[in-house]
């Protein structure tokens, strides 16, 4: 499904991505282990085409992706170090807003995947009032909600105490068995099941 | 969930969160129709009260006084929504981003533009405006504040993410905002003067939908190069 | 049509050996030009009937104004051109514009103030051709502090570029306005230049400024875009060839 080839990624004088390729069939996870400041921040952006590619191509279900950025969108979920969630709304409110952009959702849907991760008793409150923990999950319920084909996760367990970690090794699992494809940056490996899961050590060595 | 991703529907979600956050916060817009009374009312206090020759200078008064007001509004357009990972959202959304951004410059617009627009009457009766002239002003202002909030869309993408960017913010618009600047206070002085204000509003209305039409493109364009 | 020349250009080595080899036919064309133009124009031509000895400073105002503008259009162009071919060398040329334009359009209004006060009796009037020269500034050194202010070189270079675009676009809209508020106010316009024809022997020498400074500000500018090739592929094996070669010539 998605297939990225030589590519090459600048950071001002930094030459980031030496070619890198790698392909992702449906319902494969691969979790980037590398090095702090190895690139794994700007693999993921650039693969959703928020940073320029200097040489190669990101292909998804064969499609060049900068051939039409506006469709492979619709198929995209990035979670990223910022997690666009407003503290001036409730966990409810930024869910609502957010998912609006891709389409209508039942406040239902809303309301469950919020019970999901554990957050109903908070539903109602400020997001700035909840914990660090407690807005990873709100991003992580709004991630489930997305209904995406492709999943670009960076540091999807920071802040998480072991429940809530265990909440997205569930997520990831079960997007992975409906057929989705993730790329996972972070420090630590999740315990995601082999056969779902490649581990990517660093970017000399491919998986 | 249903699939429905309609522009339309994403630009007045948009819109009506960027409105319900204002109203949580109600301080943060109501500051820039504060500093534009403020700086109309220092003109009086360095001059001369004398009404008849305030007149004369109302014009000037008001639409420097507004351009400084919405250039410091400009600089919180999309300042929040660049540190929190929003626009990263909004440029992966599958939608236009440039319409996205017109959107968020529409809720901008309503909240700080539009005040400005409804405050100015206030203002120019201090200045010595007659009542007869309020109508003229306030479509002066309200036709103006439109291409100011546009340019300052593209000045808040390109300094999106530079520390204290507010003065370059200054730098790159004001001289862009010259020519509403000019036929905004022309509108003004003739509407004082109590004369057809037909022209100068044709072409403040003319540089509104020149900036309807680009300034939203310029500015996604500045916004992704700013999230990189 | 072959790209070939286009993408042979886009190339810094190229860039840069072609503009080393063009630095000579720009440089001492535009000095020679420069002096002959001002000697005839200051010197030799005969006064204004009008003026008197005061108008000479056209000769060096007029080419200001027209090689200010035509600057800021090549910065505009250039950085188009590298925003939509992704094109470095573009970028460097429009970097290099921003400077030497700001300079010339200083020194366009520094000549129209010095003009300004045996005419006007004053240094400074609300003269259009004037304000819109100094709003012209003003582009030039908000595009070079928008460049300062972005460290990473490719995205200074890409955010600029839309300035520089959105600028250009502005720039007939102030002009108009600027032209027509002046209109509104009837303020005193003599820099026109007169509608008589002008006998020979001024206008060679105004023609020969014209051509001159024209020369001078691509010889300047393409040195600076040069440099600005060389820094930023300093890391290059171009540039340790280059370097090589110059230390082996000295």
């Amino acid at each position: 499904m998605l297939e990225v080839s030589g590519l090459h990624v600048w950071r001002g004088e930094r030459h980031v991505l030496k070619g890198l390729s790698v392909q992702l069939a449906a319902g494969q996870a691969l979790q980037l282990l590398w090095p702090n400041g190895a690139g794994k921040t700007s693999l993921l952006r650039a693969i959703a085409g928020l940073l320029p590619v200097e040489a190669g191509q990101v292909r998804w279900r064969g499609q060049d992706t900068e051939a039409d950025p506006l469709t492979f969108c619709r198929d995209l979920a990035y979670l990223g170090h910022d997690l666009a969630l407003k503290g001036d709304l409730t966990a409810g409110e930024n869910l609502r807003y957010s998912l609006a952009l891709r389409g209508r959702v039942a406040p239902a849907d809303i309301d469950a995947a919020l019970a999901t991760v554990g957050l109903t008793a908070v539903q109602e409150q400020l997001v700035r009032r909840l914990s660090a923990g407690q807005q990873r999950r709100v991003a992580l319920a709004r991630l489930t909600l997305w209904d995406a084909r492709l999943w670009l996760l960076d540091e999807p367990a920071a802040n998480l105490d072991a429940a809530g970690q265990a909440l997205v090794v569930a997520a990831i699992e079960a997007h992975a068995a409906a057929g989705g494809v993730a790329v996972i940056a972070t420090h630590q490996p999740l315990a995601l099941s082999t056969g779902v899961s490649s581990l990517w050590r660093s970017p000399g060595e491919p998986p | 969930m249903i699939r429905e991703p309609s522009a339309l529907h994403a630009a007045a979600q948009i819109l009506r969160r960027d409105l319900k956050l204002a109203f949580r916060r109600p301080g943060e817009w109501l500051q820039p129709v504060a500093f534009f009374l403020i700086v109309t009312m220092l003109f009086p206090l360095a001059l001369d009260p004398e009404l008849s020759r305030l007149r004369q200078l109302a014009p000037g008064a008001l639409w420097v006084a507004a351009l400084l007001a919405s250039i410091l509004a400009i600089e919180f357009l999309f300042r929040e929504d660049g540190r929190d990972g929003t626009l990263e959202q909004y440029a992966l959304s599958g939608h236009s981003f440039a319409w996205l951004l017109l959107a968020k410059t529409a809720a901008h617009w309503l909240l700080t533009g539009l005040p400005l627009a409804i405050a100015a009457p206030l203002a120019a009766l201090g200045l010595g405006a007659p009542a007869a002239a309020l109508p003229g002003i306030l479509a002066a202002l309200l036709l103006g504040s439109v291409s100011l909030s546009l340019l300052g869309a593209i000045g808040a993408g390109l300094t999106l993410g530079i520390r204290r960017g507010g003065a370059l913010l200054s730098l790159l618009v004001l001289p862009l905002a010259i020519p509403t600047l000019v036929f905004g206070a022309r509108a003004t002085q003739l509407a004082i003067q109590g004369d057809s204000l037909a022209g100068p509003l044709y072409l403040l209305a003319a540089l509104g939908v020149f900036g309807l039409t680009l300034a939203p493109l310029a500015a996604a364009a500045a916004v992704r190069i700013s999230l990189e | 049509m072959s790209w070939a020349w286009f993408h042979r250009f886009a190339s810094p080595p190229y860039f840069y050996s072609l503009t080393l080899r063009l630095a000579p036919w720009l440089g001492w064309p535009a000095g020679l030009l420069i002096v002959g133009g001002l000697y005839g124009g200051l010197v030799l031509a005969p006064p204004d009937y009008q003026q008197s000895d005061a108008f000479r400073i056209v000769y060096v105002h007029a080419p200001a104004a027209w090689v200010s503008l035509m600057s800021y259009s090549l910065m505009a162009f250039a950085a188009a051109v590298g925003l939509i071919w992704r094109m470095k060398v573009a970028h460097a040329v429009a970097a290099a514009c921003a400077p030497v334009g700001a300079s010339i359009t200083a020194v366009c209004l520094v000549t129209g103030m010095l003009w300004g006060q045996p005419m006007w009796g004053t240094y400074w009037a609300w003269d259009p051709r004037l304000v819109f020269e100094l709003v012209l500034l003003f582009f030039f050194l908000g595009y070079m502090g928008l460049r300062s202010a972005i460290d990473d070189v490719s995205r200074a270079d890409r955010a600029s570029a839309v300035l520089a675009v959105v600028g250009v676009v502005n720039v007939p809209i102030v002009h108009f306005s600027v032209t027509w508020w002046n209109s509104l106010h009837q303020a005193p316009s003599v820099m026109r230049m007169q509608e008589a024809a002008m006998p020979a022997s001024m206008l060679v020498p105004l023609l020969m400024s014209f051509l001159g400074f024209t020369l001078y500000f691509y010889a300047v500018m393409l040195v600076r875009a040069r440099a600005e090739v060389l820094r930023r592929d300093r890391g290059g094996s171009w540039v340790r060839d280059v370097l090589a070669a110059r230390g082996k010539a000295a």
